[in-house]
């Protein structure tokens, strides 16, 4: 490995952070998408150059950037400026922003209404892109999710986008409702073991499989209890906030819910409580190092009224049992007076060995630490608030 | 020519400077005006009006000749001014935000 790039996504704009493997200097670069919200930035696993950026905003919609040479030029996948908007057989070339819910007869769902805050119906309407996750194996296939939740993919490099619509329409869709933030697909994990496998992970409505490729999914929400539903076991309406694997054994899965930290051995079959003795389960990250299938990272946070550190202090807890025993890690942290989050999408670790382990907050900071957590140091200190935080080892 | 302004973040997306002129064959309207300009500047399809419906998006407005014609059908013929170029068409983003 030669180095990594850090691409961050915050509330005004894209950067991206390089190091070498040592990971003690660094250069950066942004803002990209200036004064945009950049919800989240992806590498491609199948090309490192090929980026992906979620660039959204109240006013003009939904942009998806690419970058080809690695976040130092991006374009909008489709028809560039002055050329022909059709192609020569008159059908039109990408839109690289169209996210439109499939409700056609031969692929997709009717729209129907999902619940809004209050339990009353609800039009389907789509907002943004939260998450965009790149094949593994083709740069030109990317899956996205939005919010009204719902799963997109493109198989021709971001220019145009379809619905996986047996997700929405599986049948509890109806059920789902948004969380404070909104109603967004915020995960989506592919199984490197199995290309007709994924999980996504919406909130609030919780985790769901598919094991053909996209086409019909179940919930798997088994062994979830949320007190702030009616029926604290239902098998919709968890506020599940992130979920993460390793890929060396896919069939494990670690959840940060609205509260407790779970923990899933069957592919999310079934969950247990893995919260242990950390010092609250409130949380929105987790992650597991890159080398060690057992060692979970999370970043607890008060309460779900108050979304800051316990006791001012920014502790990341590391887990090296697969949850249940958790150690603070405080090495180059603030430890008094931290009144900052740490979103969901903002956590990210690399393959380099030692593990590298990064976070952003929404006090613009990016933590980074070179020996698996044991020690942190400050990339940046006053970026825009962070949105997202996704690392690629280069080779 | 009709001119057309754009806010900030659309000259950005279609990368231009200042005011946008377009050639726009019979009436002279909003919507063939915005016809003409995304088609020109495709990178700006659905930032204005919606892609599917033609909704203006709702925190932009349409100004002509110091008028708001932001809630008039997008086929009523805007000004004279408008279609011999003498004033721009002016999209503007509401003032909110931080």
């Amino acid at each position: 490995m030669t180095g990594v790039r850090v691409l961050v996504g915050t509330r005004k704009g894209a950067f991206v952070l390089t190091s070498d493997g040592k990971r003690q200097t660094w250069e950066v670069s942004g803002p990209h998408f200036a004064g945009w919200e950049v919800f989240h930035v992806k590498g491609s696993p199948a090309d490192p150059n090929r980026l992906f950026a979620s660039q959204t905003s109240a006013w003009f919609g939904q942009i998806i950037q690419r970058s080809d040479d690695g976040g130092r030029t991006w374009h909008q996948p489709g028809t560039p400026p002055g050329e022909a908007t059709t192609t020569p057989d008159g059908f039109p070339k990408g839109e690289s922003n169209k996210f439109v819910y499939d409700t056609s007869r031969e692929t997709g769902k009717p729209l129907t209404t999902h619940q809004w805050y209050d339990g009353t119906p609800h039009a389907w309407e789509f907002k943004r892109v939260w998450h965009i996750e790149p094949s593994l194996t083709d740069a030109d296939t990317a899956y996205a999710g939005v919010e009204d939740a719902a799963l997109f993919r493109s198989t021709d490099g971001g220019k145009s986008w379809d619905e996986l619509a047996g997700l929405r329409g599986h049948g509890s869709g109806p059920q789902w409702m948004p969380g404070a933030g909104g109603m967004g697909l915020h995960t989506i994990l592919l199984d490197p073991e199995d290309p007709r496998r994924m999980f996504v992970a919406i909130s609030a409505a919780g985790v769901f499989r598919t094991d053909d490729g996209g086409s019909t999914w179940k919930p798997a929400n088994r062994g979830l209890r949320s007190q702030y539903i009616p029926d604290p076991a239902a098998e919709v309406g968890h506020c599940v906030h992130r979920i993460a694997m390793h890929r060396s054994r896919p069939q494990v899965l670690f959840m940060q819910k609205h509260w407790d930290v779970m923990r899933s051995d069957d592919a999310g079959e079934s969950w247990r409580e893995v919260s242990g003795n950390l010092p609250s389960d409130f949380g929105f990250v987790v992650d597991v190092h890159a080398h060690e299938p057992e060692t979970v990272y999370v970043v607890p946070i008060k309460s779900d009224s108050e979304h800051f550190p316990p006791e001012g202090k920014l502790r990341v807890y590391r887990s090296r049992t697969g949850g249940n025993e958790w150690e603070p890690l405080t090495a180059g942290l603030p430890q008094r007076d931290c009144y900052v989050n740490v979103l969901r999408d903002a956590m990210a670790v690399d393959a380099l060995d030692p593990c590298g382990v990064y976070f952003g907050t929404t006090g613009g900071q990016v933590y980074a630490s070179a020996d698996a957590g044991d020690r942190w140091t400050p990339i940046v200190r006053d970026l825009p608030a962070v949105l997202s935080v996704e690392v690629q080892s280069l080779p | 020519m009709i001119r057309v302004v754009l806010p900030h973040h659309l000259r950005t997306l279609a990368r231009v400077d200042g005011e946008v002129a377009l050639e726009v064959s019979g009436p002279v309207t909003v919507r063939s005006i915005l016809d003409v300009l995304e088609a020109r500047y495709p990178m700006l399809r659905g930032t204005i009006r919606d892609h599917v419906t033609g909704a203006r998006r709702p925190f932009l407005r349409f100004f002509a000749c110091n008028e708001d014609w932001s809630h008039e059908s997008p086929e009523v013929p805007l000004p004279d001014a408008i279609a011999s170029g003498a004033e721009p068409l002016v999209v503007i983003g509401a003032i909110a935000g931080g």
